[in-house]
């Protein structure tokens, strides 16, 4: 395996306890272990977080490339599924 | 048969670009996966490259005043500063990543100079006070470009910009901070002070790029959203940010036609030396050929320590796959 052929990793961080980790960039590392001591130096400086999860990104999954795309569109038409889509009358509490 | 695909697959192309063009036009922001006009791609990796590139070189100026710090309150605020440039650096080379550069491509394109950094750090630091004059000047012409990239219409680039300016706020109060200390010290700290300021306010100026209608780029790339406000634009914003803060450290700025226009709302300034920025941009810059050899060989002196990292990689990894097939 040369340099150049390092992969690359996603890193997720918990900024605090009681929130969960949030994607906060990638970076080149030759193992799991040196891909957590970089994240750590690279998005850490200033106690950004309590807890680092680094994952190879080519272990990642995702949805088809067009964000906008048909494959989120069952959601699109169904209203009901929000409490805005009620109407209660005036004066109802713990509603 | 053969001309309705060819119809369709245009159609398709099409549709593709008009809704590029509407995200553009609705302030949404492109992300790596949707379709972009390739000069969009290219334009992007154009410029976070060479903005990648000037934190990774931007880090030599001042890390040669490191081992010189007059102390060590102000030797541990200047590691933190270059420390943070390199991380800068590969904030920007990742975003850069995500367009289908690759890391090795962009650094030998910078080693062989076929990317560009800023010509700014081809100047040389020649005192201590060079160290506030960067933080003032050139971390703040730096910052004034950079705020308006946090809403640049690229995802990846932007969300870089806003950890990036989050960050560059303290580069810049320390140097102003060092400054007012060397300004209110002896006649001699003053001087420096003074001299320093002398030496970096011009090319700090150039630092936003040619004249509006010089400027090559420009135009389309204000169109795409990459880029929010014309370069004299910010450079005025600057230039009037400028004039009270010099004042509250006591210095001067080498500018004989510095003063407030009344009727533009703005300070007018002198003309900027553009010949001087065309013949840095050659190479012809004080400090060109030393940046680039000490990127080099930093690169090169460092090719064992990636060796042996990946060696490590390789056994563990084999290692791991032993048990598992054991």
């Amino acid at each position: 395996m040369s340099a150049s052929e390092w992969p690359l990793w996603e890193v997720f961080v918990r900024s605090r306890r009681g929130l969960s980790h949030t994607h906060a960039g990638s970076l080149h590392a030759p193992d799991a272990e040196m891909a957590l001591r970089n994240a750590r130096d690279l998005y850490t400086r200033r106690s950004e977080g309590v807890s680092i999860w680094v994952v190879p990104s080519s272990a990642i999954t995702a949805s088809s490339p067009d964000e906008k795309d048909p494959f989120f569109e069952p959601a699109a038409d169904k209203p009901y599924r929000h409490p805005t889509f009620y109407e209660i009358p005036d004066g109802v509490k713990h509603l | 048969m053969v001309a309705t695909v060819v119809e369709s697959e245009s159609a398709g192309a099409e549709a593709y670009a008009e809704a590029f063009d509407a995200a553009v036009a609705a302030d949404e922001r492109i992300e790596p996966r949707d379709w972009m006009p390739g000069d969009y791609r290219a334009t992007l990796v154009r410029q976070m490259a060479q903005h990648a590139h000037s934190e990774i070189i931007g880090m030599q100026p001042e890390a040669n005043w490191i081992t010189r710090a007059p102390s060590l309150r102000r030797k541990a605020i200047l590691m933190a500063k270059v420390q943070d440039e390199a991380g800068h650096g590969l904030y920007l080379y990742s975003a850069t990543e995500t367009l289908g550069a690759s890391r090795d491509d962009l650094l030998d394109k910078l080693h062989s100079g076929r990317q560009k950094y800023s010509s700014i750090f081809n100047y040389p630091t020649l005192t201590w006070a060079d160290v506030g004059a960067i933080g003032w000047l050139v971390d703040g012409a730096a910052i004034t470009n950079q705020v308006p990239l946090c809403r640049c219409s690229y995802g990846p680039y932007a969300r870089a910009m806003v950890r990036i300016c989050k960050e560059e706020s303290f580069h810049q109060r320390q140097g102003y901070e060092l400054l007012l200390a060397l300004s209110r010290g002896t006649d001699a700290q003053h001087a420096m002070a003074q001299d320093a300021v002398d030496r970096w306010w011009w090319p700090s100026l150039m630092m936003f790029g040619p004249p509006d209608d010089e400027s090559a780029h420009s135009a389309r790339s204000m169109a795409w959203k990459i880029k929010r406000h014309s370069n004299d634009e910010l450079r005025q914003r600057f230039v009037d940010i400028c004039v009270p803060q010099a004042e509250a450290l006591g210095l001067t700025l080498p500018d004989p036609d510095l003063r407030w226009n009344e009727e533009r709302g703005h300070h007018d300034f002198g003309p900027i030396d553009w010949e001087e920025f065309r013949e840095v941009l050659r190479g012809n810059g004080p400090c060109n050929d030393q940046r680039i050899t000490q990127r080099r060989q930093a690169h090169e002196e460092g090719a064992w320590v990636r060796e042996a990292a990946a060696a490590y990689a390789a056994k563990h990894t084999d290692r791991l796959h032993g048990e598992a097939t054991a």
